[in-house]
């Protein structure tokens, strides 16, 4: 294991392009000038602008819809109903559950109704109040418990055998009641995991585009151009091939622009029937509505352990309650699960989960989709287990871990970690063994560890194409142009895609043009979701580059009479012949002597993990691991939290760029103070949003957010680019769970619903 | 129609005359009337700060400031925040510690932290807390930007 402060300086000493450095990324000079080009930004001739009208019912009929008065008003062009765009989609196949506007019936408040057009926003926002709908109130399914009750209607009548169960997962592997009847002890827990939105600081966005071939181009604020070019082909009838589709910048996602929206439906719809340009972007507020975060999440768990300290069993049983419609959920009900069984090691696991409808804003996937809760039950039940037994909690984790090339027993297979390293850094810089137990009364210090993946297997939709795909051009300008299907959210993957091919040619970033996610101009890739891309792009982009190399190589190996094995690509040139060669000349050369150069790179995962049959969803080509280290203070007269600082160390593979690595880090730590402290997606009793608005809330500004160290901790993962793993979303997954334990240490109690508002923490304390 | 009014201001230096309806926000005069994109709408209600531009050389957030108001001010947004051009000093620290994400929060944190460093060039902590306090950056949990603000505000220190 390299240090990563001596990986730094050897990097910058070689002159290499890895390691950032101060360097900035390579399309960070448009973001801190205003130059960035998001959806909202983009203007067209004869373009007009559509607003939604929303559902005041959790759940209702339609009986009629009256849009006279609208159509009517001066500057009103067309009034979109669900009847116009009646094709159903969904994230996932097996669950193509949601229209562009409500058909039939409204499913909660807030949901998408009618859509208008018209040749102003505030001219289409007046016309949607003067459209009338008739609703005949249905009886509403609020709660997980309302969800699972026979007595209640169906939110969803298309599947075959309807019901408020949108997905079942039972999955049993070894003997889970014998490892518990050879445990020394065993214990049970229930842990309550709140909601919680991604709040985007860009609202959702879209601009469709009709042309004079029929052909249409959709701008969207979208983190899966691709899966969105498919959805808005089908949907509208259109071939695939008259769909583009472009992500221009956007202002984040977090998982939360991973669907499509009603802005990106209707405004494609009504272009095409107006054709002219149509945009449509959300106000705050319908952010809200639009909603796709993390479900929140009851659960049940039950662990086995020997009084040594050695993990025997799980016994995981989790309710989802996923809102009113499907989104990723079935594809949560699996994560739910699946990585319990690192980076422990867990030999007897019985797992069982629901994802429920209920009529509430549709749950989909937030940062550590669906992994985030199960987490914080396992690390909060595993220190309770070290204090029942009076074990050391950091050595038990350590004597438990999974080591390189283990395959845990649903089969999913670990090429590399270097938890134990991460571990004991957090646990030195923090200094957490002396302060344990031994801070002054209401101060506290926790730790917690996790596990993520890099990418999927297997792509949404079943297909045996490649899930990443980078193009590269060259000419005697000497600048390469990156084409990728990839989609930057601002985690840095345009720089990461020219780290590697400038690193390969031995050229700096800066001379390379990233081309990103559009699909008339760039090779497919599956989007930015379960922190595939650095792992996927990347290899493909190495691919390319090594194409493109050779190609150079061979040319100048002809010319110059030396063996192609002693080019060297280092600091815009080619060392190896008798006289150095400039990267310029180079590419002239190349380009005299086969033509026009170009590459192609592209990345399937390998088919891994000898019990996949057993757990489609969960398998990676790698796994990212995390040790966080929370210490807190507790006001004990007002309850009130404050989280002092946070340590967090990352086996991140391989270090690409400090800066971007840790800022993606530092983000994630800071979600999770939010998810621990303040944020809840909270619904009154008749289902209303308690909080639709950033004030209400509550985002953690600069005041509620701690001091965090990172500490970039590298395993070299062999499949990795340069050994290069996730760093995006894995790392919020010890977040919470640290703060729970810190929060134990702080106040001898443990809270096992966040978020820790101060009237929770103020009951825990006087015993209520 | 609302009624219209005929505004004057100072855009970055350049004298503007426009006629628009007296109920405009300065953020919809900014972004559609002069095509300035630069400043962005995160809430519209004066809740995340990314709408932030120097009004008079004192923050304010656009989209809660009707434009009528700022009649014969001088406005300054992230495209004038250099006079000539090139980068202020934030914006640097800002690029090199990649203190920006996504970036839709960034001109508004930009304008925030020029008009501090101008009012006082070596802010304390407390004093870059509270000027960063309005403005709400979902990706990057302040830390970086913190560091490249502190590094402008006291050149040499470690941040
Ligand atoms: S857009 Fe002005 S404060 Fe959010
Ligand atoms: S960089 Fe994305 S919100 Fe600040």
């Amino acid at each position: 294991m390299t240090d990563d402060r001596d990986f730094h300086v050897r990097a910058v000493a070689e002159g290499g392009v890895l390691g950032g450095g101060g360097r900035g990324k390579v399309d960070g000079l448009a973001k801190i000038t205003g130059r960035s080009v998001f959806v909202d930004d983009l203007v067209l001739p004869r373009m007009v602008y559509a607003k939604v009208l929303r559902s005041p019912h959790a759940h209702a009929k339609i009986l009629s819809i009256d849009a006279s008065e609208a159509l009517a008003m001066p500057g009103v062009l067309k009034v979109m109903t669900g009847e116009d765009c009646t094709a159903r989609y969904g994230a996932i196949p097996v669950a193509q559950d949601e229209t562009a506007l409500a058909l039939g019936k409204v499913r909660y408040i807030g949901e998408p109704v009618v859509c208008v057009a018209a040749v102003d926003e505030e001219t289409a926002r007046d016309a949607c109040r003067r459209v009338r709908v008739v609703y005949e109130p249905l009886d509403a399914i609020l709660s997980i418990d309302d969800a699972l009750s026979a007595d209640k209607p169906f939110i969803h009548e298309w599947a075959r055998k309807p019901s408020n169960i949108l997905r079942k997962v039972d999955q049993e592997y070894g003997d889970v009641d014998a490892a518990f009847a050879a445990s020394d002890l065993v214990l049970e827990g229930t842990y309550d995991y709140p909601g919680s939105t991604h709040v985007p600081l860009e609202t959702h966005a879209a601009l469709a585009v009709p042309h004079a071939d029929g052909r249409l181009t959709l701008w969207s604020s979208t983190q899966n151009p691709h899966y969105m070019h498919r959805t808005i082909a089908r949907v509208l009838g259109m071939r695939p091939g008259d769909v583009r589709v472009i992500k221009p910048d956007i202002g984040a996602g977090y998982g939360g622009k991973c669907d499509t929206f009603c802005t990106d439906v209707c405004s494609a719809w009504l272009a095409r029937a107006l054709d002219r340009p149509v945009k449509f972007v959300f106000e705050r507020e319908e952010v809200f509505y639009a909603h796709r975060g993390r479900h929140r999440t009851k659960m049940w768990l039950k662990m086995g352990m020997t009084k040594e300290g050695r993990v025997t069993g799980i016994d995981f049983k989790a309710w989802a309650e996923g809102g009113a419609y499907a989104s990723y959920g079935v594809v949560t009900s699996f994560y739910l699960g699946v990585f319990m069984t690192m980076p422990y090691k867990v030999e007897n696991y019985r797992f069982q989960s629901h994802r429920v409808y209920t009529n509430h804003p549709p749950c989909g996937p937030k940062r550590g989709h669906g992994a985030i809760q199960p987490r914080f039950a396992l690390e909060l039940h595993l220190d309770r287990m070290c204090e029942a037994l009076g074990l050391d909690p950091v050595q038990v984790r350590l004597d438990n871990l999974i080591e390189a090339g283990h395959e845990t027993v649903n089969g999913l297979l670990v090429p590399s970690i270097a938890l134990s390293e991460c571990i004991e850094r957090v646990v030195q810089a923090s200094d957490y063994r002396a302060k344990k137990g031994s801070l002054p009364p209401g101060r506290g210090i926790g730790l917690a560890c996790s596990a993520y993946m890099c990418g999927a297997l297997h792509a949404v939709y079943d297909n045996d194409l490649p899930h990443s795909g980078v193009q590269l051009k060259c000419d005697r300008s000497g600048r390469v142009t990156i084409f990728s299907g990839t989609a930057d959210c601002g985690q840095g993957s345009n720089h990461m895609l020219a780290v590697f091919v400038a690193e390969r040619l031995g050229i700096d970033p800066t001379d390379c043009t990233v081309v990103e996610a559009d699909t008339d101009l760039t090779p497919v890739d599956l989007g930015s979701y379960s922190s595939r891309v650095t792992f996927m792009a990347g290899n493909a982009a190495l691919q390319a580059a090594d194409r493109l190399r050779s190609q150079i190589a061979s040319a100048l190996a002809a010319k110059f009479k030396v063996p192609v094995e002693s080019l060297v690509f280092a600091g815009r040139e080619v060392r190896g012949a008798w006289r150095p060669i400039p990267w310029l000349e180079a590419v002239d050369i190349a380009e005299g002597h086969h033509g026009t150069l170009g590459s192609v790179g592209s990345y399937k995962p390998p088919k891994i993990g000898s019990r996949l049959k057993r757990t489609s969803v969960g398998p990676s080509p790698a796994y990212s691991f995390t040790a966080q280290v929370a210490e807190v203070t507790v006001d004990q007269v007002s309850g009130v939290v404050t989280v002092d600082k946070m340590w967090a160390a990352h086996d991140l593979g391989r270090v690409l760029h400090r800066e971007i690595a840790e800022g993606q880090i530092e983000g994630c730590v800071y979600m999770g103070v939010g998810e621990a402290l303040l944020e809840e997606q909270a619904y009154r009793k008749d289902g209303v949003h308690m909080t639709p608005s950033i004030l209400e809330y509550r985002i953690p500004t600069v005041y509620d957010t701690p001091e965090i160290q990172v500490l970039l901790v590298e395993s070299h993962d062999p499949g990795g680019p340069f050994g290069a793993k996730e760093a995006g979303e894995g790392p919020q997954l010890s977040t919470v769970p640290a703060i729970g334990n810190a929060l134990h240490d702080a106040i001898g109690r443990w809270l096992t619903n966040p978020p820790y508002t101060p009237e929770k923490v103020w009951k825990a304390i006087k015993g209520r | 129609m609302p009624t219209e009014i005929t505004l004057r201001l100072q855009i970055n230096g350049e004298q503007v005359r426009r006629i628009i309806p007296a109920n405009r926000s300065l953020l919809d005069f900014i972004r559609e009337d002069l095509r300035l994109t630069g400043s962005k709408h995160g809430c519209d209600v004066g809740d995340c700060g990314a709408c932030t531009v120097l009004v008079d050389g004192a923050p304010q957030l656009a989209c809660i400031t009707l434009a009528a108001e700022c009649e014969g001010a001088a406005i300054r947004t992230i495209e004038g925040v250099t006079d000539g051009g090139g980068l202020h000093p934030i914006q640097e620290a800002l690029h090199r510690h990649v203190g920006a994400q996504c970036g839709y929060c960034t001109p508004g944190i930009v304008m925030a932290m020029t008009s501090l460093l101008e009012a006082d060039p070596h802010p304390s902590d407390s004093a870059i807390n509270e000027a960063l306090g309005s403005n709400i950056c979902r990706c990057t949990g302040y830390t970086k930007i913190l560091a490249a603000v502190r590094e402008v505000a006291r050149p040499g220190s470690p941040s």
